[in-house]
């Protein structure tokens, strides 16, 4: 492909001396820019992303945020290793939300046509219908991406590139052959006696063009990659120092707490400021179009004074809808038939209807809130046409694009300074940023810096949701107990592309969807469509199994004489948790797996009910990302990635009546904690397939584990979450939706 | 005129009496190491120390904390040296996002006080924090490396 030419690296001398390497997609153009904007005396990048100080000390560039995830750590190991660096003599810093540093990387993939990758990540265009470069303006942190795609495209590659420009200029300082230059530990050396440390010879190598296609490590010669070391930002995450947006503290700034019309789509007609403005500390009322925020000196009083507001709304035509008619209507949708094919393979239309008995089963999973900890918030301060941003962004560049849009500036007057984030999930992604479109509508309205908050009453009736989402399965089996059939028909199929995929070898499947059944705001939720997915299709599968008579986990056995990848992790989690002995009396195991973001992953969830109250004792997740590149922060995702979808499967329920959301605070939307958390067991398999994802893939089996573990125990198959809503001994269901 | 004593040191604040202490601590004196979550003291966020015990500062009229000792995440440490919790907490590398964690720390300090030797379900009983991201293996080997420090 064409583009691939441009896959270059780029390399040169710093403003203030000293060496920076990059990586990118990029117009040469940018280069120059991206070293000015990470010039810093006694420094030389060597690129866009790698910066050395002549006392040696590596500065990384990551054009990605830290969530949680560890990326600020992975990344810079990775880009560490390739250039041999000595570890504790490398630092990061998140690389500015300029052009300079998109990452074209991730719109590489893509374009490879990697489906493991959501469309959300590349705006809501049409691929086709924009002009490459725009792709180009990337720094979205999600799709469980950025190691995949930048560390393995990107930091590894800028890694051995500013290597080789230390040896080219060692080598010609000493005049000895390159092929004769040891780099190692920051140092450069040669059998003769003479040594350099990278910092003294980055100058130099920043004379030199960097290697458009420098060797990379094999797998056996890494040092740092592969170690579980601890992660740069966690110290100021124990101390209280760590400033995430809501801990922003200006000179002159205001607090502002906003309440949108509670029904999504609907505006504000009137408020009578009077009750707020007689207030203590309050400054102003300011009306939006949909949505009504109070300006005070501190957080508290806003939000008391919000609440003493009655706002008149015109609620529109989304006032009708109720939990029960949302889900009427995807029933209809699937009676009426107007489906979308997808992942289809024989003629499974003939094969369900020559088999001898078909096993049919519908699933239900309601909409679901991010509930990130930190809830939304974004701090605005107009000076004239210049307006300044400050929160946490899965995406800086994105946010500053956003930011400039919505306030009508170029993108050279808005500056975009980032916080320490308190979750993203998916939430704080670039097609969600009401946030900061909200910060600056009411910026514009008051002097000096405010920051706008959405309390937690808010933050979950205004969110964008996990879609609820029917099924209806069909599948049928031959004599032994081979699936000859599997229809999966469901509504809604957002991202990625994969997550309606099934890994077992199926003569005759398809997977057809019914679409436009959705009224309420759609979000990216961790994981994803495997959500759902993951839940009708590991359910469903499981009910096969016991209607062939087999063992579930056998049963995926046999079915993955194709995936030898999938069988190794399958296999692996039945070892962990000895799936051959019986658990102890009282309990069961309910086994799972899915592949998601190119990870594979396997869990078996063990239970118990006792005085009616389920207990997830423990779950064995076997994983195979690849190759991973800090299994501690690996492991610690894996672990939370499953806590999240635990505790969807458990309690997590948005119901919508009236049009609004229903649910306020962690009191009606509760989360699992401490004495629900299951024992967990954590084994990482590094097939050396392509590097897969580590945020998200947790997330995919769980519900479906636990659900296949309360069916060995009880005998009752639970196809609607949340489990909460259910009598789990009889199986039926407490409360209507 | 309010004084709250806070990590040892005094301060005055002209504030309403029904002011929560988590709003005094973050919007009037600036210390921000408390976190508001949910403000209905379902979440554990906002969790400081007064005289010695855990509590949720979200519903907390500050009048209540007046003539009592009140300990933030930021006054554990003892001069440069971070409290064993803290170092477990390091250690373990429990934070995620991190968002929670002042809470579960603070919860942790005070559970580790009262039981200095904590089983696993006494962690249950005292840990009901939420952690959104879900490091609940971390905090509680944390918990107990602190215990074994
Ligand atoms: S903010 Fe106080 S308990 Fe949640
Ligand atoms: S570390 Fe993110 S909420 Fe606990």
């Amino acid at each position: 492909m064409a583009l691939s030419r441009r896959l270059v690296i780029f390399g040169g001398v710093a403003a203030a001396g000293g060496l920076a390497v990059g990586y990118a997609l990029l117009p040469w153009s940018t280069l120059d820019r991206a070293k000015r904007l990470i010039a810093k005396p006694g420094t030389t990048p060597l690129s866009a992303w790698v910066r050395i100080g002549t006392d040696n000390t590596v500065t990384v560039f990551v054009p990605h945020s830290e969530i949680g995830q560890g990326v600020h750590t992975s990344l810079p190991m990775m880009c560490a290793e390739e250039l041999d660096a000595d570890w504790s003599l490398v630092g990061m810093e998140q690389a500015p939300p300029d052009m300079a540093f998109a990452n074209g990387a991730m719109a590489l993939e893509y374009l490879r046509g990697d489906t493991s990758i959501p469309s959300f990540l590349l705006g809501t265009a049409v691929f086709g219908t924009r002009k490459i470069a725009e792709y180009m303006n990337l720094q979205t942190t999600g799709g469980s991406m950025s190691v995949r795609t930048t560390g393995v495209r990107g930091m590894r590659v800028a890694g051995a590139a500013a290597r080789a420009m230390l040896i080219k200029a060692a080598a010609a300082a000493w005049g000895v052959p390159e092929s004769e230059i040891v780099a190692k530990q920051s140092r450069l050396s040669h059998a003769s006696g003479k040594s350099a440390t990278y910092g003294e010879m980055a100058a130099a190598a920043a004379a030199f063009d960097p290697p458009i296609d420098p060797p990379l490590k094999a797998k056996k010669d890494y040092t740092i990659v592969g170690k579980p070391l601890p992660r740069f930002d966690i110290p100021a995450k124990c101390d209280g120092t760590a400033v995430y947006g809501l801990d922003l503290r200006l000179p002159g700034m205001s607090h502002a707490a906003i309440a949108a019309c509670p029904v999504f789509g609907g505006t504000l007609v009137s408020v009578n400021e009077a009750p707020a403005m007689a207030m203590r500390g309050v400054k102003k009322v300011v009306k939006l179009p949909a949505a009504v925020a109070v300006v005070a000196d501190n957080t508290w009083r806003a939000k008391e004074a919000l609440a003493a507001l009655s706002p008149v709304w015109n609620e529109g035509a989304n006032a009708a809808h109720t939990q029960a008619s949302i889900f009427a209507g995807m029933e209809k949708a699937l009676d009426k038939g107007d489906l979308t094919e997808d992942n289809a393979t024989g003629d499974v239309d003939a094969a369900l209807k020559s088999a001898k008995g078909v096993i049919e089963a519908s699933y239900r999973v309601p909409y679901l809130a991010h509930a990130t900890m930190e809830v939304m918030n974004c701090t605005a301060h107009f000076e004239g046409d210049k307006l300044t941003v400050w929160g946490g962004f899965q995406g800086g560049l994105d946010a500053r694009a956003r930011a400039a849009k919505f306030a009508g500036l170029p993108m050279e007057n808005v500056t975009l300074k980032y916080t320490t984030i308190g979750g993203g999930f998916g939430r704080r992604l670039p097609d969600y940023y009401d946030y900061i479109d909200k910060a600056i509508a009411v910026a514009r309205q008051v002097e000096g810096p405010v920051q706008v908050v959405f309390m937690r009453e808010e933050d979950m009736t205004q969110d964008f949701y996990r879609h609820a989402s029917v099924a209806r399965m069909k599948g049928a089996l031959d004599d032994k107990g081979h699936v000859t059939a599997w229809l999966h028909t469901f509504t809604e199929k957002h991202d990625p592309p994969e997550a309606v995929y099934v890994n077992y070898d199926f003569a005759n499947r398809a997977s057809r969807y019914a679409s436009g059944t959705n009224p309420i705001p759609w979000g990216a939720w961790r994981s994803v469509d495997h959500t759902q997915q993951g839940f009708f299709i590991e359910s469903f599968m499981d009910e096969l199994a016991h209607a062939a008579g087999q063992d579930p986990f056998e049963f995926r056995r046999a079915h993955l004489a194709g995936a030898p990848r999938h069988k190794a992790v399958l296999e692996a989690v039945a070892e962990m948790s000895g799936w051959a002995t019986p658990p102890a009396a009282g309990r069961a195991r309910g086994i799972a797996m899915r592949e998601a973001f190119a990870t594979v992953v396997a869990q078996v969830a063990e239970v118990s009910i006792q005085d009616g109250a389920l207990r997830v004792h423990k779950l064995w997740t076997a994983s195979d990302p690849g190759e991973v590149v800090n299994p501690a922060t690996f492991t610690a995702q894996m672990e939370g990635g499953a806590i999240y979808g635990l505790t969807a499967a458990l309690y997590g329920e948005i119901a919508i009546d009236k049009g609004r959301v229903v649910q306020q605070n962690f009191t009606d939307y509760e989360m699992v904690r401490m004495a629900d958390a299951p024992e967990q067991h954590v084994r990482i398999i590094e097939s050396g397939a392509r590097t897969g994802g580590a945020g998200e893939p947790g997330t995919a089996p769980v519900a479906a584990a636990v659900c296949n573990a309360i069916f060995a125990l009880t005998g009752q198959r639970i196809r609607e979450l949340p489990l909460k809503n259910f009598d789990l001994t009889t199986g039926k269901k407490l409360t209507a939706a | 005129m309010i004084t709250l004593n806070v990590n040892g040191v005094p301060h005055d604040v002209d504030v309403e009496e029904a002011m929560p202490l988590l709003w005094v601590l973050r919007d009037v004196l600036n210390m921000t190491g408390t976190k508001y979550g949910c403000g209905i003291s379902a979440c554990g966020a906002c969790t400081v120390l007064i005289d010695g015990v855990a509590v949720r500062t979200c519903v907390v009229p500050v009048k209540n904390a007046v003539g009592r000792a009140i300990t933030t995440i930021e006054g554990l440490k003892q001069g440069d040296t971070l409290h064993k919790v803290q170092q477990a907490w390091i250690a373990e590398q429990v934070p995620q996002c991190g968002y929670c964690q002042s809470g579960q720390i603070m919860a942790a300090v005070a559970l580790l006080t009262e039981k200095p030797q904590p089983t696993d379900d006494d962690i249950d009983a005292a840990m009901t924090n939420v952690c959104r991201c879900g490091a609940y293996t971390q905090i509680r080997a944390a918990i107990h490396a602190a215990a074994k420090a």
